[in-house]
């Protein structure tokens, strides 16, 4: 129920949206059109002004993952998180998910693969995607778009949030689906 | 704190790279992502230019101001520093809304325009704010009530019930919302936190010279 609620208003939430905007501006006697022209001018500027940021941030965790070092950064911790009791297989999934959103759906697509969908590590590693969203990529963009170079304590507490995250999956998925 | 992460990643790249015998590969990766890079910001121009030109009709026709005094007592207490009808605030609730209901192509033309209305507000352009910070983790750490993506995945495998996962991801990304803001809120209040007194009376134009010569 709460489902087919959900996925209706985000069906329905842009075209609403996009009708009931210039209804209510044009009973407010705005000039529509040109407010719309005069808005959307400043798309190009954003997406162009992102662009060093986003090369400097993907091209690092782009070479990080590339030369291998997720692997071995795994061996390190793994102790840790066999603690509190994550499998070793769901691991790389949960590193990746702050770099890389494409990275970790590659991870959690080929684990599912491998042990099946309805496994308890692919609800896990299901659970870990959704659970928060790519920390890096979203500062690096937002404060890019402004100008922003000192970020003081938004990248620990981004991490924080993901780790907070990925403990709760943790936790839910052992109660939910049980290991 | 990006400038450690962003060498520690390259110099750890490059030396596990060299030893692992992939230093081919990390070369690639790296011209490969630069270029990515560029596909993502062009893709972004067309939704960008849609969503800003619909955000300022709203604006102009006084909806966005309407949203943010309907949020006002929540937005009080996460944005003390931003006036509660200030064009920040609409931007902001219209990005939230958007990455709640996984709408991603709207959400970040708006989180955009957001960022754009809260650098009004800075005294110190090149230094986050608190309510930056504060709505970055509302990003970062943002609520999911419908994972579509994984979802998706989860049917080209042919889960028994891919939706399954939809209770456990809207416990997990709530609780990691709420860690992130929390961990704003108490961070912003450290020492090497702080914004430089120094920052704020270099970027004011009309403060004495003398000043400056303290630090």
């Amino acid at each position: 129920m709460f489902e087919k609620i959900i996925s209706f208003v985000s069906i329905w939430a842009i075209p609403v949206l996009l009708f009931i905007v210039p209804l209510l501006a044009l009973k407010k006697k705005v000039k529509v059109y040109e407010s719309f022209i005069d808005g959307a001018k400043g798309g190009f500027d954003v997406a162009v002004k992102i662009i060093p940021y986003l090369v400097a941030i993907l091209v690092a965790i782009g070479m990080f993952r590339a030369s291998g070092a997720m692997e071995l950064f795994v061996t390190f911790i793994s102790p840790l998180t066999d603690f509190v009791g994550m499998p070793a297989e769901a691991l790389p999934a949960a590193l990746m998910r702050p770099l890389s959103g494409s990275g970790t759906l590659g991870i959690a697509t080929e684990l599912m693969t491998e042990h099946g969908p309805d496994s308890f590590i692919g609800r896990l590693v299901s659970t870990f995607f959704g659970s928060t969203e790519t920390t890096f990529y979203v500062i690096a963009v937002y404060f890019g778009c402004v100008g922003i170079k000192k970020t003081r304590h938004a990248v620990p507490a981004g991490l924080i949030g993901d780790f907070a995250g990925l403990m709760a999956a943790l936790f839910i998925c052992k109660i939910v689906f049980g290991s | 704190m990006l400038n450690y992460i962003w060498i520690g990643l390259v110099v750890i790249a490059l030396i596990v790279g060299a030893i692992n015998g992939r230093i081919e590969d990390v070369t690639q990766a790296a011209f490969q992502y630069a270029n990515t890079s560029v596909e993502i910001a062009i893709g972004l121009i067309g939704i960008m230019a849609l969503w800003l030109g619909i955000m300022n009709v709203a604006q102009e026709a006084g909806l966005v101001s309407m949203l943010a005094r309907a949020i006002k007592p929540v937005s009080k207490r996460l944005f003390p520093e931003i006036p509660p009808e200030h064009p920040a605030m609409g931007a902001m609730i219209l990005n939230i809304a958007a990455n709640w209901l996984g709408l991603s192509n709207a959400a970040t033309p708006f989180g955009l325009k957001a960022m754009e209305e809260l650098q009004k507000l800075n005294e110190t352009k090149d230094t986050a704010t608190n309510a930056m910070a504060t709505f970055l983790a509302l990003n970062t750490g943002s609520i999911t009530l419908i994972p579509a993506t994984i979802i998706g995945v989860r049917v080209t495998l042919d889960s028994q019930n891919p939706a399954e996962i939809i209770g456990t991801t809207i416990f997990a990304s709530t609780f990691a919302c709420i860690f992130a803001v929390t961990a704003t809120k108490i961070l912003q209040r450290l020492p090497m936190f702080k914004v430089k007194d120094e920052e704020i009376i270099v970027a004011d134009n009309t403060s004495q010279p003398e000043n400056r010569e303290d630090k």
